[in-house]
């Protein structure tokens, strides 16, 4: 008897999942980073998206190396410590049809790499900002970083004496159009809103936590399985539809509220606490203040704003890429530079 | 009355200075006396007069001294002065220092309260009552500070002979369009003038007359021109942050996209962005750069040491960028807005590791144009960062230039490989050396088809772009990049070389010409010394350097710094010639003159 194993389902670009993978991580095994990686595929493949048209971009550290574990066929660039959105910002002003995602950790991101956060998100660079949050630096070995809560207390006993800097509340002052925080042991959550950020233009700040199990896995760290399990309480329920579904799903009334992305999709929320209104910021706010009071640790879509001038529009750039520019439309004529010497003659 | 020189001449102070003389201005910043100074060297310049201006300004927005330095020179010298024949003096707190440093024999126009004729009795005085003179000609008190200024212009014009048409054009030009300025500064100018005509006894000493030698010619700043440049070689994105000596390098290109850079539909066809700083800056130029776009930056000394860490990653990592150095005077914050060729050695050698960076060094505005330009290309060609050096001299003061050559030809975008070329492409490896010039061949982000994706990293990779820790994969890398340095000898601008066959050799570079051209001309008229001329544009040192070395006995190195940085360099590079290398320095801040090399090779060949 034969049998013929199943074909593998395919994409609307008639791409398998396998098509979205990249190299075998060289992460410590049973690493949270890795299912975020597993869930970027997942989204990705769900999404259509053509991986070509993807950057992929890093700073240093072990979340950093992570781009070259998805997508083979998307160009990458792991760059300097902290510096990912300038490399980003440069590159999507240069050509504004790539899809930009980026992957960087609580040590890369809010301690030297906190400024060009902050005003990557300031001019509302379209990318996916993903955070692979453990509260610590794992590749120089343990060190706290600026995200660890105060009293967390490393495998050798330090205890950090520092406020922590929580990703969600700074984005969300600074006005970040599209906040998240999800868990990299509920792969359900994190996919729906990869999905949504995929859909969404503009800058999206996803912090992620993703405990290290090699240096902050024990049961007193704050940033464990066991404590993020424990504390993670889930905002919503959270559905998305991508625009060429919309024919066929229904999105659920009631009590839910739904988010149209410039592209069409949508994204549903059916708040499992009392009023939460994800396009209300002030609210969003309040809501994570009160979950550090009670100890909670809130995820799910935190805020979202799709209306808002992304850094093509503040530059006021052409419309088509400046890279498919050619020197017709780069190099003005002879009669320009008569023109710009006789003004200074 | 005469005066002993330095040179050994005696200056004769009964002899009339036509076209050829200095005047230096001492003013307070903020109180309008730039758009004076610019008018009293424009009306020079449009009397067929050769001139150049020199703004001497302070770290600071209003309230403190500045001066301004206007050299007529029939001849074209266009170097600073060090000698000031006529000097303004209007600022109460810089006028007794002002007076004291003059030579013997200078002239005086200074505010009459200011009674400096008690200081000494060795210059001839032009007390000259401005407050009087600005109350009656502007009926607005509160635009009298602002005014005072011009006045002097019309004192001075009338007492060199200026052509006041030509001051009435320069007013028109200076104010373009704001009708009540122009009536308000030409009413000061000409109570000046009418007062000087009547009160002012008449000298023989300095004197304009018309000549023809500007006929044609532009007036320009180093960063303006380079703006110029680089919007003509159609840059795609700048990433920038505001610095002294550079700022203005963008804000003219903002200026002159704005007019000249946008799309049918009226959207800009350059994205400049306002970074938060310098490292942000060059990761714009980088990230660009690897997406496909022409990229710069421009930025200045405490820039480029910001900056150090992304540009090994631009060199290791192989992407294309322009930084424009407009360098002033450093370590640190040092003397920001004085100019100074201190920037030499970290952009050579940009980084941490072993890196060797293309060097372009501009000697004129021509070349601020030409080499802005061409720099594109050579980042392209090359998939390196460039360094255009400049300095605050080139590139915030005026100049005289011929108009600029349009610069003819295509872009040279380098090797890259699109979708076609790919799919015809068996083994493509991003860092290959497929043509032995040290150069691979790169794809950009987005091209369709399923190939030429690769991983960009700063970590050690082999010629596939994948990671590599292997000692044979990086040596194979560096030696590549060293190589790669080496073809560019072939593409960068060539040094001009002036021979005579003296076997005494000056090299120089940059904004150092104009005085070592001067300085050739005294050290062959009045000491009968001959030179060999050798002007440096770019790193790599090309073969005219190895001939020029080769054949000179001995070698004045000419730079603006205390180091000799470029003799270092030319001492690591040309080992066996390290005896022959002699530095002639110049480093406190101020531009250099021409005296000064005359005065250190005479020292050196006592």
């Amino acid at each position: 008897m034969t049998t013929t194993a199943p074909a593998a389902p395919t994409n609307k670009l008639g791409l398998t999942k396998q098509d979205y993978v990249g190299s075998k991580s060289t992460l410590c095994a049973g690493c949270g980073h890795d299912s975020i990686t597993a869930q970027l595929i997942n989204a990705a493949f769900e999404m259509n998206i053509e991986a070509h048209k993807v950057g992929k971009y890093s700073g240093i550290g072990c979340s950093s190396k992570t781009p070259a574990y998805f997508f083979n066929q998307a160009w990458g660039f792991n760059s300097v410590h902290g510096r990912m959105p300038s490399i980003a910002t440069g590159a999507c002003v240069a050509n504004r049809e790539l899809v930009n995602i980026g992957v960087s950790g609580d040590g890369d991101s809010m301690s030297i790499g906190i400024g060009q956060l902050v005003h990557m998100i300031r001019r509302n660079v379209p990318m996916i900002y993903i955070i692979e949050d453990n509260g610590v630096y794992g590749l120089t070995k343990g060190q706290f970083s600026a995200t660890a809560d105060l009293g967390s207390v490393l495998k050798h006993g330090t205890v950090n004496e520092l406020a922590p800097i929580d990703p969600c509340t700074l984005a969300l002052e600074l006005g970040c159009g599209f906040v998240a925080r999800s868990f990299s042991g509920d792969p359900k959550q994190l996919n729906t809103i990869l999905k949504a950020a995929m859909a969404h233009n503009g800058t999206c700040i996803i912090d992620v936590i993703s405990p290290c199990v090699t240096f902050n896995n024990h049961d007193s760290s704050t940033k464990s399985y066991k404590n993020a399990k424990d504390h993670d309480f889930p905002l919503h329920e959270l559905g998305f539809v991508q625009f060429n579904e919309l024919e066929q799903v229904e999105i659920p009334a009631g009590e839910s509220k739904v988010v149209t992305f410039p592209d069409g999709s949508r994204v549903s929320f059916r708040a499992l606490r009392e009023d939460y209104d994800p396009t209300d910021r002030f609210g969003a706010m309040k809501v994570l203040h009160e979950g550090v009071e009670k100890g909670e640790f809130l995820t799910g879509l935190l805020y979202v704003n799709t209306q808002k001038p992304t850094i093509h529009d503040i530059t006021h750039i052409a419309d088509m890429p400046l890279v498919h520019l050619g020197q017709a439309a780069l190099k003005p004529g002879k009669d320009v530079l008569a023109q710009c010497m006789d003004a200074l003659m | 009355m005469s005066t002993a020189l330095a040179n050994g001449h005696t200056l004769d102070h009964t002899k009339t200075l036509v076209n050829d003389f200095s005047i230096e201005i001492g003013t307070v910043n903020g109180s309008g006396s730039q758009t004076a100074n610019s008018v009293l060297m424009r009306t020079i310049f449009q009397m067929g007069v050769p001139v150049s201006g020199k703004n001497l300004f302070p770290s600071n927005i209003a309230g403190l001294p500045t001066w301004f330095q206007i050299r007529a020179n029939t001849k074209g010298y266009v170097a600073r002065k060090a000698i000031v024949d006529l000097m303004i003096c209007m600022n109460p707190e810089t006028a007794k220092d002002d007076v004291l440093k003059l030579a013997a024999g200078a002239l005086v126009i200074y505010d009459e309260p200011l009674k400096l004729n008690t200081l000494r009795d060795d210059l001839i005085y032009y007390p000259v009552p401005f407050q009087k003179l600005v109350t009656a000609s502007c009926p607005e008190p509160k635009l009298h500070k602002l005014v005072k200024n011009m006045i002097y212009v019309g004192v001075a014009g009338q007492m060199l002979g200026l052509d006041m048409n030509e001051t009435k054009n320069a007013i028109t030009k200076q104010l373009k369009g704001k009708q009540k300025a122009i009536e308000i500064n030409q009413a000061a100018v000409d109570a000046g003038y009418a007062w000087a005509a009547e009160n002012m006894p008449a000298q023989n000493r300095l004197k304009v007359v018309p000549d023809n030698k500007t006929t044609g010619n532009i007036i320009i700043d180093g960063n303006a021109a380079c703006a110029l440049g680089s919007m003509f070689a159609g840059v795609q994105v700048v990433g920038w942050y505001p610095i002294t000596p550079s700022s203005s390098l963008v804000e003219s290109l903002i200026d002159y996209a704005d007019e000249h850079r946008r799309d049918e539909n009226g959207k800009l066809t350059v994205a400049i962005v306002q970074m938060e700083d310098e490292l942000a800056s060059a990761g714009v130029v980088f990230g660009a750069g690897w997406a496909g776009a022409r990229s710069m930056t421009s930025t200045s000394g405490p820039g480029i040491s910001l900056m150090s860490e992304f540009i090994g990653l631009g060199y290791f990592s192989e992407i294309p960028g322009v930084f424009f150095n407009v360098a002033r005077t450093g370590p640190s914050t040092g003397l920001p807005t004085r100019t100074m060729q201190g920037d030499i050695d970290i952009c050579a050698k940009c980084s941490h590791g072993d890196t060797l960076h293309i060097n372009l060094y501009p000697g004129n505005m021509s070349e601020c144009f030409d080499f802005a330009y061409e720099s594109f290309n050579l980042a392209e060609r090359f998939q390196t960062p460039v360094f255009v050096v400049t300095d605050l001299d080139l590139g915030m003061q005026n100049w005289m230039s011929k108009p600029f050559t349009y610069p003819e030809g295509d872009f040279d975008r380098g090797k890259v490989v699109g979708e076609k070329e790919l799919a015809a492409m068996k083994d493509w490896g991003r860092y290959k050396d497929v043509d032995g010039d040290g150069i691979p061949y790169r794809s950009l982000p987005g091209t369709p088809g399923g190939k030429g994706a690769y991983f960009t990293r700063g970590s050690g990779h082999n010629a596939m772009a994948l990671y590599s820790e292997k000692p044979e994969d990086y040596k194979e890398l560096v030696d590549r990049l060293r190589a790669k340095y080496e073809t560019a000898k072939q593409y960068v601008p060539k040094p001009i070389v002036d021979g005579t066959g003296s076997k005494r050799g000056v090299l120089a570079f940059g904004s150092s010409d104009p005085a070592v051209m001067e300085a050739r001309d005294v050290l062959s008229e009045r000491f009968q010394k001959k030179t060999d001329y050798l002007r440096l544009r770019a790193l790599p040192f090309t073969s005219e350097v190895d001939a020029f070395i080769k054949e000179s006995d001995v070698i004045y190195v000419v730079e603006q710094n205390r180091d000799g940085q470029m003799k270092a360099l030319l001492r690591e590079f040309y080992p066996e010639a390290a005896t022959k290398l002699k530095s002639v320095l110049h480093y406190n801040g101020m531009a250099l003159d021409a005296q000064t090399i005359v005065d250190q090779i005479n020292a050196f060949e006592k």
